[in-house]
C-alpha cells in the first residue's frame, strides 16, 4: 500500500495503482488516471461504463466481470475493447476508484 | 430431513432427466482412461425411499406465490425450495465456437457427448498445437483444465508425440490461479512440464476454418486442436424467475447461510449459487450441511447459522498418477502443508503425490456409496481448518474477496 498525490489530493492505492478506500475518489482524479492510461479525454460513453462500475461496486461490494458489464452496462464487449484498450474491467475499475475486480476461483 | 421430520415432510426431487454424471471423471474420458458410459448412472437409483423423483423441467419460480412451474403447464406448491440446478455450459454465446470444426478440430469434455467425441479426436492425434481455452470465468471446477493440460503432457509423452506438440493454456486469469501462493506454485507446474501460458486472454471469437482464437485485444492464437471450455451461465428457468439469479442467472444468496435474496423460503445450493467460490462438488458436498440446518432453523422460525465459509477442496491431477490437494474458503487462499491431519497427513496440500492421486480415484468410490446416499466423509469438515497449514508464505496483505 502506498500514498500517492492526484488531482492535488493524496490517496491510497495498491501496487498496481487502484485506489484502495473508493470514498477518496473524484471525478478529477478518475480523469487525471484516465490520462496517465493513455485515455486522452473521458467521453460520455466512458462515463456510463465507469459510473455503473462503480454503482455496482458500492451496491454489492463486488466489482461487475467483463461480461456482466458486457450484458449489463449498456456497452457491449466490442465498445468496451475500443473504450478502455487492454482489459476494460480493470481500467474502468481503476479509473472509477475501486478496487481491482479480482476473477472468481 | 427424513432423518429429523420423519414422514411428515414430503421431498420431491425435479430433474430434466434421469441420468446423474459424475463429472469429475469427465476429465479421463478423452484419455481413453474411463468410459463415458461408465461415469453415468441414473438418478432415480441414487436416492433413498421416501423420496420422490420427478421428472421435468422447470420453466420458472414464482417465489410470490411458493410455486414451481414445469414446462407442460404442471405446476409443484412448495414451502421450502432449495434450488440446485448447477450451472449450464454456453458455447453459443462465443462467436464461432460451435461454427465450422466444432466435433472436428475443436471440442469441449465438459459434457459426457463432448468428452466421448474429444476422446476419438485425441486418437487420431498426430502432433500440431493442442490449445486448452477457458473463455471466461465462472466455470465448473476451475483447475480441470489444468489437469488437462497436465495430462495432456503425459498423454503425449506416453504415444511419443510431445516433441511434435506445443501445448497452450489460453485463460483470462493473470496467471495459473485466481490466488498468489497457488497459482505461483502450479504456475511453476506448467513452466516445468513445457506447457505455454496465454495470460489475460478474453476470448472473443473463434475462426473455426482458419484454426484461430480471436482476443477482444486483438491477439490471435492457432491450433491444430482446440479444447474449450465454454461460457457458463445459469439454468434458464432463472432468467424467467423475477428477482431469483445475478445477469449470469446464478442464483442471488447468502454467502454464508444460502439463502436466497429473492425469498426466506427459497435456498440454493452447488454450482446454481452466485458465492464467491469454487463452483465444485466438494463445495456443494460442505454446503450442505450449512443448508440442513438452516432449513431447520427456517421451519422453526429461529435465526440462520452463517457457518458456511466458502470451504473448496479439489484434488489436482498431475499426470504420471501423482497429484496434489488444494484446500481453502472464502479467505484463506490455498497453502501447502498436510491433509486432513496436521504434521500427518496422509495427503499434501499443494504438492504433488502418488498418495493423492490415489485419493482422487478412491474418490470416485466415495461418490456413490458415500456422498451420494447423504453419509459423511470421516475426518473431514465442512468448515475449513487451519491446522496443518503452512502460512508462512502469505504475504501481509490481506487478499480481497472474490468475486
Ligand atoms: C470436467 C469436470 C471436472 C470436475 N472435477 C471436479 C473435481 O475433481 N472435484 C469436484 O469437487 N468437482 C468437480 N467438478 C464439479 C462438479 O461436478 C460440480 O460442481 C457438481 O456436479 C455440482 O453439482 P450441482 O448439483 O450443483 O449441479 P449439477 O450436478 O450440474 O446438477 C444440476 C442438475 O439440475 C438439473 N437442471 C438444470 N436445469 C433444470 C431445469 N430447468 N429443470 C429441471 N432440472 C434442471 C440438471 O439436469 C442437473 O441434473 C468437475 C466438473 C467438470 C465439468
Amino acid at each position: 500500500m502506498t500514498t500517492v498525490t492526484l488531482a492535488g489530493t493524496p490517496v491510497e492505492v495498491d501496487d498496481e495503482g487502484f485506489l484502495q478506500k473508493p470514498e477518496q475518489w473524484t471525478r478529477e482524479m478518475g480523469e487525471e488516471m484516465a490520462r496517465s492510461a493513455g485515455i486522452e479525454k473521458l467521453t460520455e460513453r466512458h462515463w456510463q461504463v465507469i459510473d455503473f462500475m462503480r454503482k455496482t461496486y458500492l451496491d454489492t461490494g463486488a466489482a461487475p466481470s467483463m461480461r456482466a458489464l458486457g450484458k449489463t452496462s449498456g456497452v457491449a464487449i466490442k465498445e468496451l475493447y475500443e473504450l478502455f484498450p487492454k482489459g476494460p474491467a480493470k481500467l474502468a475499475a481503476k479509473i472509477g476508484g475501486i478496487p481491482k475486480p479480482r476473477g472468481c476461483v | 430431513m427424513r432423518r429429523r421430520y420423519g414422514a411428515e415432510t414430503e421431498i420431491t426431487v425435479v430433474d430434466r432427466d434421469n441420468r446423474h454424471v459424475y463429472q469429475p471423471d469427465l476429465l479421463f474420458v478423452p484419455f481413453g482412461l474411463v468410459a463415458p458410459d461408465s461415469i453415468c448412472r441414473p438418478r432415480s437409483k441414487q436416492l433413498r425411499r421416501g423420496v420422490e423423483f420427478r421428472l421435468g423441467k422447470v420453466e420458472r419460480v414464482e417465489t410470490e406465490k411458493n410455486t414451481v412451474h414445469l414446462v407442460g403447464g404442471e405446476t409443484l406448491p412448495y414451502d421450502v425450495l432449495i434450488v440446485a440446478s448447477g450451472a449450464e455450459l454456453l458455447p453459443e454465446e462465443t462467436e464461432g465456437l460451435t461454427g465450422p470444426g466444432w466435433g472436428a478440430t475443436a471440442f469441449t469434455y465438459y459434457s459426457v457427448e463432448g468428452a466421448a467425441s474429444l476422446s476419438k479426436a485425441m486418437e487420431g492425434f498426430e502432433g500440431g498445437r493442442l490449445v486448452v481455452n477457458i473463455v471466461d470465468v465462472p466455470i465448473k471446477c476451475p483447475i480441470a483444465p489444468l489437469e488437462f493440460c497436465f495430462l495432456s503432457d503425459w498423454w503425449l509423452q506416453k504415444r511419443g508425440l510431445r516433441k511434435k506438440t506445443e501445448i497452450v493454456l489460453a485463460t483470462p486469469l493473470d496467471g495459473a490461479f485466481t490466488k498468489p501462493v497457488a497459482a505461483r506454485m502450479l504456475g511453476e507446474l506448467l513452466e516445468k512440464k513445457k506447457i505455454l501460458v496465454e495470460a489475460e486472454f478474453a476470448t472473443g471469437r473463434v475462426d473455426g476454418e482458419a484454426r484461430k482464437l480471436h482476443s477482444w485485444d486483438e491477439r490471435e492464437i492457432d491450433y491444430d486442436l482446440l479444447v474449450s471450455i465454454p461460457l457458463h451461465g445459469g439454468s434458464p428457468f432463472v432468467e424467467s424467475s423475477n428477482g431469483l439469479g445475478d445477469e449470469l442467472g446464478f442464483i442471488v444468496v447468502d454467502p454464508n447461510t444460502l439463502q436466497a435474496k429473492a425469498a426466506p423460503n427459497v435456498f440454493a445450493i452447488g454450482d446454481a449459487t452466485n458465492v464467491p467460490t469454487s463452483k465444485a462438488g466438494a463445495v456443494a458436498h460442505f454446503q450442505a450441511e450449512t443448508l440442513g440446518e438452516n432449513i431447520q432453523h427456517f421451519l422453526a422460525g429461529e435465526e440462520l447459522e452463517k457457518s458456511f465459509d466458502g470451504h473448496a477442496n479439489c484434488f489436482i491431477e498431475t499426470g504420471f498418477s501423482k497429484a496434489l490437494l488444494l484446500d481453502f474458503n472464502y479467505d484463506v487462499e490455498p497453502l501447502p502443508g498436510k491433509f486432513p491431519l496436521p504434521g500427518i497427513g496422509p495427503m499434501s496440500l499443494l504438492k504433488e503425490s502418488r498418495l493423492d492421486h490415489l485419493g482422487k480415484l478412491a474418490f470416485r468410490k466415495l461418490y456413490w456409496h458415500l456422498l451420494l446416499p447423504g453419509r459423511r466423509i470421516p475426518l473431514i469438515s465442512a468448515q475449513l481448518k487451519m491446522a496443518g497449514k503452512d502460512t508462512s508464505l502469505l504475504s501481509s496483505t490481506k487478499e480481497g474477496v472474490t468475486g
